[in-house]
């Protein structure tokens, strides 16, 4: 029995948390986030040179090929210091590549994802915000050995700097036809970008695809795949942002403690008084729990495990509704401060802001726990 | 990562579920007197009892992993407890092989294994409840005998127990109000010891007050030195984290809310389709989940050798709000039935959920209180100032 992680995983992260923290400072962090493309291409390049890039991505196909118990103690750190990138997105998109494609399809694009040359992401969200098989409209029509995609994808992550989209399109007229098509950004007829967004160091954008014609040899999982292929991408992005979230709180718990313990007010350092320490230790009790659900879920992914989906959806559902609390209740034992743009505890609110819908918000996931049977 | 068990330990685990396919009968039987009475000397001979003491008291010298499984094991079958002096077991037994002598130790520990008597533990005090170190139950030496003089309160089962493990102030003059405490083994029929039930709010009797008039106790019946009272009841607290038989206390409560949220029509539909009331379903289940992997995040800590400090007060909150939130729960499905106690034939399931309903202050107040598990995690934990 042992539900923690091996010495090469605390390794790696004492190296990735160096390298963080020699490249990003919170206030690293708001130059690269307001720049032009929301992240920081030089830093981009060396995360995939150490390797993290492609943490997941078999070596066979230029990765590490190491498992996801390990991804997530590299996003537990990213998540702490809210780094832009588009690791997450990338890591989507590869999944989706290694999962659904076939071994051509894995050789052609997975190197150029695990090196960080180009990046991946995947465009499901449409207008409806719906993330069951009913909100997926967008048409793939067959059209010889090509299928042609028209409509537009909203909610994108990392739309602006995206060189690979794995689109999910509606291949026949109900229910579960469904597919995921490998787009290229420069593909006639697309067009992607970001929209201003609430948390700038999560870029979201939307993609426009104008009758673009995508070759056979392009499509994963037409045989077979339908609405499972993109219902397991989904739960992965779920266990993805919750990772992530776990460092982000705890970031965030970490500033708010320590503001508690410096400000005086009434002659005393307020940490002091229960008003403010105790919702302190209920945001400490939230997250060490949603982290415990999604550990867990991250060791049944790795092991194909049956509870897996169920397990991300407790997770998902647990972080989407205290996270976003977490952000609101740091600024307010702030005060005044914590409404600036100056103070950084605004910068973890807006994080709880994006994550809340990301991949499914706690009602989404309340519904799939009651459909997978948890209830 | 990893959650098989080792080979020994699935040979534990073997051994402990074919005990119970033996001599578990199907669950309608297991409140019959002979049953328990055989249970009770079947398991004190496989040395589940105590299972995690020192074998040279009687105990199990069971590993931290197999007093898992085992509380594991019984949990799921939902057998009968392991000996029944439960505070004897959970407290007063390890209190007294840390600290005892070894006359202690031989004329104690065996009662405890074989459940011969209870015990009832005297800490707290009418003006010491979360501020348990500032009791002041008086007590003097005079020769070879303890003179006590004061008042305890809450103290569980005192009036069906034999003993009680006391705490008593024998030190007024000094500087940390911890150090004047000491811990006294008192027999519950010494001469000027009063005990008075006190009726809780559901209408029962579980606990009272307890007076002390000029109560002579021998010298030879202190547990650990003068002074050291605070320290022998602190750390004997130490056994496994798991949450384990918590957890699966719940798991089965919740069972039956959704059975009860099933069962029960409201405006027409079964109350486990209305969204409000699923929600609160989901939202307890996941907590219960928490805390199941919490215990085992805490589990590895304590199996890797590394201290385990005032994490356990996360379980014990999510416990405490779960404990409250069930009870409620059950009277929105259940509405005006659940109002009803027993003796009404109206009444919900007899009145069992109005009964639980009632009594979730003996969990949420008795273990220390939900503040005070806040304060802990935010002093300890997170470091901030001492409130």
């Amino acid at each position: 029995m042992n539900f923690g992680f091996t010495e090469e995983q605390d390794l790696l992260r004492a190296e990735v948390r160096k390298f963080l923290d020699a490249n990003a400072s919170l206030e690293e962090v708001r130059k690269q986030a307001e720049g032009d493309s929301g992240f920081d291409p030089k830093l981009w390049k060396q995360m995939a040179e150490l390797g993290f890039v492609g943490l997941s991505i078999p070596e066979a196909h230029g990765g590490a090929g190491l498992d996801l118990v390990t991804l997530l103690v590299l996003l537990e750190e990213t998540g702490r210091s809210l780094l832009p990138s588009p690791l997450l997105s990338n890591v989507v998109a590869s999944q989706a590549i290694q999962q659904f494609g076939n071994e051509e399809q894995r050789g052609r694009w997975l190197p150029g994802l695990a090196n960080g040359s180009r990046i991946g992401t995947f465009a499901l969200l449409e207008q409806g915000d719906d993330l069951s098989p009913e909100g997926l409209c967008l048409e793939g029509k067959r059209d010889g050995d090509e299928t042609i995609l028209h409509g537009r994808k909203l909610f994108v992550p990392d739309a602006g700097r995206a060189d690979l989209f794995i689109v999910a399109y509606r291949s026949g007229g109900a229910g579960e036809e469904c597919g995921l098509a490998v787009v290229e950004r420069q593909a006639k007829g697309v067009s992607a970008s970001d929209s201003p967004a609430m948390d700038l160091t999560k870029r979201l954008g939307s993609l426009e695809l104008d009758d673009v014609r995508v070759a056979g040899d392009c499509i994963l999982a037409e045989s077979g795949g339908g609405w499972s292929a993109i219902q397991r991408l989904i739960d992965l992005g779920a266990a993805l942002v919750t990772a992530e979230s776990v460092g982000a709180a705890e970031a965030a718990l970490e500033i708010t403690t320590n503001f508690a313990k410096e400000r005086e007010q009434f002659d005393s350092k307020i940490g002091r008084y229960q008003g403010v320490k105790h919702p302190l230790a209920e945001m400490y009790v939230d997250i060490e729990s949603y982290k415990s659900l999604v550990y867990y879920a991250f060791w049944a992914l790795d092991e194909g495990a049956e509870d897996a989906a169920l397990a991300i959806s407790r997770a998902k559902a647990y972080a989407s509704e205290t996270f976003p609390m977490l952000g609101i209740n740091g600024v307010q034992l702030h005060g005044g401060v914590g409404y600036t743009w100056e103070y950084d505890i605004q910068l973890y609110l807006k994080r709880g802001k994006w994550m809340r819908p990301m991949y499914g918000d706690a009602d989404y996931h309340y519904d799939r726990i009651a459909q997978l049977g948890g209830l | 990562m990893d959650f098989q068990l080792s080979e020994q330990e699935e040979e534990f685990r073997n051994e402990v579920r074919s005990f119970l396919k033996e001599n578990l009968p199907p669950e309608g039987e297991r409140n019959a007197a002979d049953f328990l009475g055989n249970w009770n000397a079947k398991v004190r001979e496989k040395r589940w009892v105590g299972f995690s003491w020192p074998k040279d008291v009687g105990g199990g010298g069971g590993s931290v992993m197999e007093q898992v499984i085992l509380k594991e094991e019984m949990a799921r079958h939902r057998a009968p407890s392991l000996g029944t002096c439960f505070m004897g077991l959970a407290w007063v037994g390890p209190s007294i092989i840390q600290y005892g002598t070894e006359e202690q130790k031989q004329k104690y520990i065996p009662d405890i294994l074989d459940g011969a008597y209870q015990w009832c533990t005297g800490y707290s005090e009418p003006d010491s409840g979360s501020d348990l170190a500032s009791l002041k139950c008086k007590c003097v030496q005079e020769g070879d005998e303890y003179i006590i003089n004061g008042q305890k309160i809450w103290t569980s089962i005192a009036m069906w127990s034999k003993m009680m493990i006391l705490l008593v102030r024998t030190d007024t003059d000094v500087d940390v109000k911890h150090d004047g405490i000491t811990c006294l083994l008192v027999p519950m029929d010494a001469e000027g010891l009063e005990v008075r039930p006190i009726r809780n709010m559901g209408g029962g009797a579980m606990f009272a007050e307890v007076f002390f008039t000029d109560v002579r106790v021998p010298v030879e019946n202190r547990l650990g030195d003068e002074g050291q009272g605070w320290q022998v009841t602190v750390s004997a607290l130490a056994n496994e984290r798991s949450s384990i038989a918590e957890v699966y206390g719940l798991r089965r409560k919740m069972e039956e809310l959704k059975d009860l949220a099933r069962n029960t029509r409201r405006a027409g539909s079964a109350a486990i389709e209305i969204p409000s009331i699923r929600r609160r379903l989901q939202r307890a289940d996941i907590r219960i989940e928490s805390m199941r992997l919490n215990g085992q995040r805490f589990l590895t800590k304590q199996l890797r050798g590394e201290p385990l400090g005032s994490e356990t007060s996360i379980n014990k909150l999510h416990r405490a709000a779960l404990e409250v939130e069930m009870g409620e729960l059950a009277m929105e499905i259940a509405g005006s039935a659940s109002t009803l106690m027993r003796g009404s034939e109206d009444a919900l399931e007899n009145g069992r959920w109005a009964d639980f309903a009632l009594g979730w202050p003996e969990v949420v107040i008795g273990g220390g209180t939900p503040n005070i598990q806040k304060n802990i995690i935010s002093e300890r934990i997170l470091g901030l100032p001492k409130d």
